[in-house]
């Protein structure tokens, strides 16, 4: 008996490695199945969900205005104080004084993508940019002003 | 008809009548040198390409594709790099040992080229014990990587060179044995007496279920005397980083890269030889149309035909299967495979002597 | 006082003339991450293991305490990155349970769908890289095939493919994607079409069972006395299934079996989780057809204020059990948080299993606790 158990296992044993063989030699043969996207080269076809959180971008209408109003509200949101809201005094038509923004600052380099900011804000100002390559030689350029220079306020956002 | 002995025989008489019998000799020896040397730098380069490859389709990958036409120039582009990366021997190295290492693998690399036959009549060296010498010198590769392993002064490399050395001594066993069933069938050791024994069926045909398990077994103790994966304890990736060879980096490791594949070339070759008849071209019975088919087919693509089969068999084993674990491997040598290669020369000889083979 | 001397002397075995002492990583292409294990041999077999931790600290747990309830829970998908949602959802449910806030039923199914196809990610990328630790290399790329499938389905309703930050308290980030149901369609036919392969490439695989089969074995006690929870004590029979005894969301109203293996061993391990594959496809299955529509969050306010007290959750990631404790004093940010991880209790068993077998089978074992390094440090 111990003679038939050892036959028994030996043809198992290469009953089982030829099912493994069989299985590596489809995909040897199989081209079709390969599933490398070539990331550089597709870059014109490669298109990312629209909910994808590459970076946070304040978008801009055509006379380079944009919706925030300065409330903060994504500043307290943030975890990692990636945003930072920099002030300054602006004459409204009747030569009141009225409190805007000056900068949005955003630091890539904090940012964790957790869209709390987002989430947080009241007008829409702030949304998720589909870009993601991020890389620079210089750190200091991942500190990013989002508001256009010259850029204000659109006509009706409170 | 254009082939290697006739190209061999034209520079043996040209050489003969130009010099005296000493000078041709040693002029023949430094030709055969510098092929050696191109052979097994071409081989190196074909065989990374092709184990690149192999892995990448059974991986569902491309593999290599930028340098070159489809990627072909990689290995090339890796082994410039190699050439001017800094070859580092560690401080608590035996730095004699350590650096000798890979020239041993690679000299015993070489060695094993002598008794090949790659075509119809053209062989380095034609000795009588071929098969024998095959097997004694390839033992000696163990040397080296003890020898790796022993001088880096790591432990991880200490322990990749025992267990290969507990590796390679056992598996040379039935690897031997699964020659010498080929040997028995023949009568000969000599590589071109075992190729003309097979010009009416190669031996794995004529020597039926012999000559199976015995090209069976040899296929696997190759596998593990040449240090492939699932045998390749000896580097164990996930296990010892690297084996023998972490503490080596540039040319040095591209030596034990580069001999590592240069084994699997030879024994493969041997097997072809042993099992599929060398450069005999493949022939089925009376089928005379067929045959001179098969004839007019160069006896040089068929030998690296056969050899670059076996060569993908191998390939294939490695990316398919997980590595067996140290005890379990020794198990696989002496309860399984020595046992069964005894058992299976003893067939052989009945038959041999029966003449119950084709 | 507690000395690094006393510690050493304190180990049951010490080393001695003729034992092999090494350093497993951190950097050790075993350990998956930043493990440092310091190995006692002898020859081939292994007399100790002694797990050094800290190289990965972050001290999420004291971060936490900065960061408001909405804040902190974007830091615990950087603890076991894994099962990132499964980690979010933990925190939302212990937040919730504090504001005593009412989930619509819309959120807890995509919760719930969340949680299983992460923990079907979770899981494939284990098999992959514990097929890649015994040597194979073609099963990694393989799983990846699969695990890819469900990150493009993640990246296009979370938006990220392994740090989601999805769930808030109160319900989820964002509704779901209209593609959805149809993506995870997709994949649960990619699924069931290819399945069969990772029996036929490692498990079927004869050198593949001689390796796992009674190798580490833990025994239903020792899983425990030493907290082992998930997969690596449902190996050893142990009921440990927090969906089960404990069920959170809708998880007590679906179809699904703990999934329990008697062995003990890695094989066992190994073969509870390729089960509970089949486990969560089955609750998917149930549940994505049948998202009921409705609000996706539940109105909270701007300021998250949790009442003064303490407050535990817990879920069952992939790895295991995973505690959520909050300690508030009536703030807005927590007074004190604590998580119970998964990976921190599995690893103290390897110490256990490991003893007298062979430094093969220790990668062996390793794989099959399924370690993540960042979530035994945090």
């Amino acid at each position: 008996m111990f003679i038939v158990k050892y036959i028994k296992d030996i043809f198992g044993a290469v009953k089982s490695l030829s099912i493994g063989m069989k299985r590596t030699l489809y995909y040897f043969t199989h081209h079709k199945e390969i599933i490398t996207q070539q990331y550089p080269d597709n870059k014109d076809t490669l298109v990312l969900p629209e909910r994808f959180k590459g970076e946070v971008v304040m978008p801009h209408n055509e006379n380079n205005e944009h919706r925030c109003t300065g409330c903060q509200a994504c500043e307290l949101a943030c975890p990692n104080g990636t945003i930072k809201v920099i002030f300054k005094n602006d004459l409204t038509p009747e030569g009141k004084k009225k409190k805007a923004i000056d900068k949005l600052v955003y630091h890539l380099e904090l940012c964790t993508m957790c869209n709390l900011c987002i989430e947080a804000c009241p007008s829409d100002a702030i949304k998720m940019a589909q870009t993601f390559e991020h890389s620079v030689y210089d750190r200091s350029q991942l500190t990013k002003v989002l508001n256009n220079p010259g850029s204000k306020i659109m006509e009706g956002v409170e | 008809m254009w082939s290697f002995s006739n190209i061999a025989d034209q520079i043996h008489e040209w050489l003969s009548s130009t010099f005296n019998p000493t000078w041709t000799l040693i002029i023949e020896m430094v030709i055969a040198g510098v092929c050696v040397i191109g052979l097994f730098a071409a081989l190196g380069l074909v065989l990374v390409i092709m184990e690149r490859k192999v892995s990448a389709w059974i991986q569902i990958r491309l593999g290599p594709n930028r340098v070159g036409p489809k990627g072909m120039f990689q290995s090339l582009a890796d082994t410039l790099k190699l050439l001017v990366k800094e070859g580092m021997t560690p401080n608590g190295a035996d730095k004699f040992l350590f650096n000798l290492a890979p020239f041993i693998a690679m000299i015993v690399a070489m060695l094993l080229f002598a008794p090949i036959a790659f075509a119809r009549d053209f062989q380095l060296w034609d000795l009588n014990i071929g098969v024998l010498y095959v097997s004694a010198v390839s033992s000696i590769m163990v040397i080296s990587i003890l020898m790796a392993g022993w001088s880096s002064n790591n432990k991880y490399s200490l322990m990749g060179a025992m267990r290969s050395g507990a590796q390679i001594v056992s598996y040379e066993l039935s690897a031997g044995l699964s020659i010498l069933a080929i040997v028995v069938f023949t009568g000969s050791l000599s590589v071109p007496d075992i190729v003309r024994s097979q010009a009416d069926g190669w031996w794995i045909f004529k020597g039926h279920i012999p000559a199976i398990i015995a090209f069976i077994i040899f296929l696997i103790a190759v596998t593990a005397e040449t240090n492939r994966a699932p045998f390749d304890l000896a580097e164990a990736e996930s296990e010892l980083t690297a084996g023998f060879h972490t503490e080596y980096s540039g040319m040095k490791f591209a030596l034990f890269f580069l001999a590592e594949y240069m084994n699997v070339f030879i024994v493969c070759a041997i097997g072809a030889t042993l099992f599929l008849g060398g450069w005999m071209p493949f022939h089925i019975g009376n089928w005379e149309g067929f045959n001179h088919a098969m004839d007019w087919i160069p006896s040089s693509v068929w030998f690296f035909g056969k050899t670059f089969f076996l060569i993908f068999v191998i390939m294939w084993f490695r990316w398919t299967f997980p590595r067996l674990r140290i005890d379990q491997l020794l198990n696989l040598e002496w309860k399984y495979l020595l046992p069964i290669s005894m058992f299976n020369i003893l067939l052989a000889t009945l038959m041999a002597i029966m003449g119950w083979h084709f | 006082m507690y000395r690094q001397t006393d510690i050493i002397s304190d180990s049951r075995i010490s080393p001695q003339e003729g034992d092999l002492v090494i350093n497993v990583g951190p950097q050790h292409p075993a350990t998956h991450g930043v493990l440092h294990l310091v190995i006692t041999l002898n020859g081939e077999t292994i007399k100790k293991v002694e797990p050094h931790l800290g190289y990965i600290h972050r001290s999420i747990e004291k971060m936490c305490e900065s960061l408001t309830y909405r804040q902190f829970i974007y830091v615990t998908s950087r603890m076991d990155y894994l099962s990132a949602h499964i980690n979010n959802h933990a925190c939302a449910l212990c937040v919730e349970k504090g504001l005593q806030v009412e989930v619509p039923a819309r959120a807890q199914v995509i919760r719930v769908l969340m949680d299983e196809l992460t923990r079907i990610a979770s899981h494939e990328l284990w098999w992959g890289a514990m097929a890649m630790d015994l040597g194979a290399f073609t099963p990694f790329f393989h799983a990846f095939r699969e695990r890819e499938t469900i990150n493009d389905i993640m990246e296009e309703t979370c938006g990220a493919r392994l740090t989601m930050n999805y769930m808030v308290p109160g319900g989820v980030m964002q509704d779901l994607h209209p593609d959805f149901q149809k993506r995870v369609k997709e994949f649960i036919q990619l699924y069931k079409r290819k399945i069969h392969e990772y029996d036929e490439l490692v498990t079927d695989n004869i050198i593949f069972q001689n390796r796992m089969k009674s190798v580490g074995y833990l025994s239903p006690e020792d899983a425990i006395s030493y907290g082992c929870t998930g997969p690596t004590a449902r190996g050893s029979s142990v009921s440990s299934d927090i969906r089960k005894l404990y069920p959170y969301e809708i998880y007590d109203k679906l179809e699904f079996d703990e999934v329990l293996e008697t062995g003990g061993d890695s094989f066992a391990r190994y073969m509870i989780r390729i089960r509970e594959m089949h486990e969560s496809i089955r609750i998917i299955e149930q549940l994505i057809d049948n998202i009921p529509e409705g609000d996706f969050q539940a109105k909270t306010k701007a300021v998250l204020k949790l009442p003064k007290g303490e407050f535990y959750t817990r879920v069952e990631t992939a790895r295991g059990e995973l505690g959520v404790y909050i300690v508030s004093e009536g703030g807005t940010t927590p007074y004190r948080i604590k998580f119970r991880s998964p990976g921190f209790s599995n690893l103290s068993v390897l110490d256990h299993i490991a003893r007298g077998s062979k430094i093969g089978d220790l990668v062996a074992m390793m794989g099959t606790l399924d370690l993540v390094i960042p979530d035994i440090d945090r």
